[in-house]
């Protein structure tokens, strides 16, 4: 099944950041806001990429690296639920199901945004399918491990998950691009008939499979079911063991989807977006799914015109587990002031703001026991602020990934020093080489007034 | 300006909720009253050049005005407010947004941004602002008082298309009619500077089009000698004097002002050639600039500055325009640009997210803008550069009273707003929001 693939590409994650990360590091100073166990003083011990010893008196070994984060703020990593960077493509939107596709396909380890994510502190993202169809393509969790190539980037042991999408999206309200052949559903009726229909498939595969295994137990030689490559990851939703994420707005959708899923036994892990979830916290707290949303976006959809800045703190209230992300990679870049949001409006604490972006979303993807705190055991995933995460003015100045220091401020300006004198070097190099033309045709080549990246190129 | 307006509001709004049975329009304007106001015990940011904030204060409002600020009593029959631990600033501005024009993005029938056609000086954004949008309230709650209203599609970064896209105006975020709200309908001429890009997004194929660079450059000199070639014909049309004899041509008459130096000429440009181009253009031309988005305003700091061309930017919380940007470029760029003296100003060039403003201004702060600098950015800068500094931007008798009372820095997300004066006025901080948010945490639990 699925799971071999994913075998194959997690393997040599864990051969090869294993010995990049046997080291040992030691963070002093600074205030450690673990997020699970309140406010504490450093210091942070970090052996073979986990976090050994928080606090108290610690034992340092001889050789280990020291940080000195005094006067700073030390934060676990932050976890983005919703994301879609890192990604060749995102959205199969031809099939009302695309859970034959995934992400996990079609990682860009050189997607400029991991490493600008990663220096707003943000260590591990949600790679979803886009949310064209009712059932999407399968996800791929990541960690920010810049510089690592595709394989590396999956978070190893990360259990697998799907995307759903409800509402305006699936049912293409704003009309299909021209030449493109017009799709069912075109409702929300279809589109919870959609899911509905593709459980039953499921489930008829699966019982397939079942009659297959015990007719062969019983010692009956048959050719075994031809395998579904669409079908198989809905088989591991209906057993639990892959989590659907899925994208919704409106509370009568939510609750539609809710129905559904308990209808064929399954938990929906999260709801994605959400913004109507305040209208049926106490239904969704039952469900038992999470939720997992933006801090203050509205308006710019009709679904999205009943959303409010309150929804988390709300949600959370009636006991729903909430987490903020970003699903841009602009907004990633500033989740912690997203966070911040939840404290002005609904009144979240500090300590429950800080966990809407680390702990809970960490829970979401079903990686709490690795990340998302700062707790002896954990994987040592962090960003130090120069102040307190919440405020406007905080500025993260390094993140660690597994150990690992990533980024930091003065790592990155050191990088672009050397940039910069490559590209001089380069650029006076073409200089030489080439003839003055009329009109510079593409990226890069250095015009009057085009200055150092006046290019055509880049994403845009 | 329309002080003398203002203390119709709140007697109609009681007579209008009453004849009609609005008890929703009613709550909403509950917390209005006329008269005046006295803002007691205060720390005030008066953000007047070189004065420290008055530790402890009062403001009297009267008519709309602030009438007394300092160590005052308050007058008979005056409202007090007691804002002991709280500090009162300047009303924020938001100085280019798409308030009122716009209410949900993807339904056209509710977006009234940007009109058909290259060409439309004599268009103005009050016209079409719609004074009972949800997002008005929504703004105001977090402190923006008033704001600039540009059409035109602001929203992309030279994705827009080019030319005069009409007249921005600036307006109250309160007041029953657009007449009420008006500050100043005309209060700059928006321009999308021409792109010159080799690729563009064709949408009735749905396809990416590109074009030689000597194609690009060519219908960039063109498109810019016809704006020439308008602002010429703006000219003579002027000249010519009195229009009592032939047809009137709106669209002529209406850059009258741009010609005579009397309205400034908004100009949406982001890449550095571009700003190059527009600055070169209205030098030639001898019109006010103001550039609005200025993405790549810290490869031509040296220019802006020599020429003092005022720089609205786009918001700081976006991404770097080129991959091998610094990934820090767009939150660097306000504090570099004010280093080398260019005047700086914010904007969300939004209509939902103006709530935003303070937090746009906020994040240069991280990034080497001085914190004071980021606050003027959103207040006492944006009503200079509309020439509003006579009545906006600054705490001081005189000034119409638009002002807000918050528990700290109006630029950190977690400080909250107290209460919200426009025009004199203090105006409820209920919104959409906070209705559907009340209605729902009052929801039952379910049985």
């Amino acid at each position: 099944m699925r799971r071999q693939r994913m075998a194959a590409l997690t393997l040599p994650a864990v051969l090869l950041a294993a010995p990049l990360a046997a080291q040992t590091t030691v963070i002093r100073g600074g205030t450690v806001l673990t997020v699970t166990n309140g406010v504490s003083e450093g210091p942070i011990l970090i052996e073979d990429g986990k976090i050994t010893a928080v606090g108290g008196e610690v034992h340092v070994p001889d050789g280990a690296e020291e940080v000195d984060a005094t006067g700073m703020f030390i934060m676990p990593g932050i976890v983005d639920a919703h994301s879609h960077i890192a990604a060749e493509s995102i959205n199969e939107g031809s099939v009302s199901v695309s859970s034959m596709t995934g992400t996990g396909d079609v990682v860009d380890p050189y997607d400029i945004n991991i490493y600008r994510e990663l220096a707003g502190g943000v260590t591990t993202s949600n790679i979803l399918h886009g949310s064209a169809n009712p059932i999407g393509g399968m996800n791929v969790i990541i960690k920010h491990r810049w510089g690592a190539d595709a394989a590396e980037l999956v978070f190893e042991g990360a259990p697998p998950g799907i995307k759903f999408a409800l509402g305006e999206n699936p049912k293409r309200s704003r009309g299909t691009p021209p030449g493109v052949q017009p799709r069912y559903p075109a409702t929300r009726m279809g589109v919870v008939d959609v899911i509905r229909q593709a459980f039953l498939e499921a489930e008829a595969y699966r019982q397939e499979f079942r009659d297959y295994e015990a007719a062969k137990a019983r010692g009956e030689r048959l050719l075994p079911p031809r395998r579904d490559m669409k079908l198989e990851p809905l088989v591991e939703v209906l057993e639990g063991t892959r989590l659907v994420h899925a994208h919704c707005y409106r509370q009568d959708e939510i609750l539609q989807l809710l129905r559904v899923a308990e209808e064929f036994g399954v938990r929906i892990a999260t709801l994605q977006h959400v913004l109507e979830g305040y209208k049926v916290a106490d239904e969704i707290a039952a469900h038992g799914a999470g939720a997992s949303t933006f801090s203050d976006w509205w308006a710019y959809k009709v679904e999205a015109y009943d959303a409010i800045p309150h929804n988390a703190a709300l949600m959370a209230e009636r006991g729903v587990l909430v987490s903020i992300n970003s699903d841009s990679a602009e907004e990633a870049r500033h989740l912690n002031q997203e966070a911040a949001k939840t404290v002005k409006w609904g009144g979240m604490t500090e300590e429950q703001a800080l966990a809407t972006i680390t702990i809970n979303a960490a829970i979401h993807l079903g990686v709490g026991d690795r990340v998302g705190s700062i707790e002896v055991g954990k994987d040592a995933d962090l960003a130090i602020f120069d102040r307190h995460p919440l405020s406007t003015y905080a500025v993260n100045q390094m993140t660690f990934v597994d150990g690992r220091m990533l980024f930091s401020r003065e790592k990155d300006r050191a990088m672009r020093e050397s940039a910069a004198a490559e590209r001089a070097d380069l650029e006076a190099k073409l200089a030489e080489s080439e003839p003055p033309r009329r009109g510079p045709p593409g990226r890069g080549t250095p015009g009057p007034g085009a200055g150092p990246s006046g290019s055509e190129g880049g994403r845009r | 300006m329309n002080s003398e307006r203002t203390s119709k509001t709140a007697a109609t709004a009681g007579l209008l909720a009453a004849a009609f049975g609005l008890a929703a329009a009613a709550d909403a304007r509950a917390g209005q009253q006329e008269g005046a106001w006295v803002i007691e015990n205060a720390r005030i940011h008066t953000l007047v050049e070189g004065a420290d904030p008055i530790e402890s204060g009062s403001i009297v409002i009267r008519d709309g005005r602030i009438v007394e600020i300092g160590e005052v009593s308050a007058p008979e029959g005056a409202t007090v407010v007691d804002a002991s631990g709280l500090d009162v600033f300047p009303g924020l501005m938001d100085s280019v947004s798409q308030l009122g024009l716009t209410e949900i993005g993807a339904i056209a029938a509710t977006v009234d941004t940007a009109e058909l056609g290259e060409m439309n000086p004599h268009l103005k954004a009050a016209t079409a602002i719609h004074p009972a949008s949800e997002h008005l309230p929504v703004a105001r709650a977090n402190g923006i008082t008033h704001a600039v209203v540009a059409p035109g599609r602001l929203g992309g970064f030279g994705g827009g298309g080019s030319g005069i896209s009409g007249q921005a105006s600036i307006v109250h975020l309160d007041g029953w009619t657009v007449e009420e709200m008006d500050i100043e309908a005309g209060a700059g001429m928006v321009l999308s500077w021409p792109t010159l890009s080799t690729r563009s997004f064709n949408p009735a194929t749905f396809q990416p089009e590109r074009r030689s660079f000597r194609e690009a450059q060519e219908a960039y000199d063109k498109a810019v000698a016809e704006l020439g070639e308008v602002l010429a014909a703006a000219r003579r049309y002027h000249e010519a004097g009195s229009a009592d004899s032939r047809r009137r041509d709106v669209r002529l008459e209406a850059l009258s002002p741009v010609i005579r130096g009397e309205m400034p000429l908004l100009i949406l440009a982001n890449r550095a050639r571009e700003i190059r181009g527009a600055v070169e253009f209205t030098k030639e031309q001898g019109v006010r600039m103001i550039l609005l988005g200025g993405a790549e305003a810290w490869e031509v700091t040296d220019l802006l500055a020599e020429e003092d061309i005022p720089v609205i930017l786009g918001p700081t919380q976006r991404l770097p325009g080129h991959e091998d940007d610094p990934y820090d470029r767009p939150f660097t760029t306000p504090g570099e640009l004010h280093a080398a003296g260019v005047t700086v100003a914010f904007a969300t060039f939004g209509s939902s997210n103006s709530r935003l403003l303070p937090y746009e201004a906020g994040h240069a702060v991280g990034y080497g803008l001085p914190q004071d600098a980021a606050i003027r950015a959103i207040t006492t800068v944006p009503a200079q550069l509309f020439g509003l500094e006579e009545d906006f931007g600054t705490l001081e008798e005189g000034k119409v009273a638009n002002l807000i009372v918050v528990n700290g820095d109006p630029l950190e997300i977690r400080t909250e707003v107290h209460h919200v004066f426009v025009n004199g006025v203090r105006v409820p901080l209920d919104n959409r929001h906070l209705r559907l948010y009340n209605e729902y945490r009052n929801r039952p639990r379910p049985r």
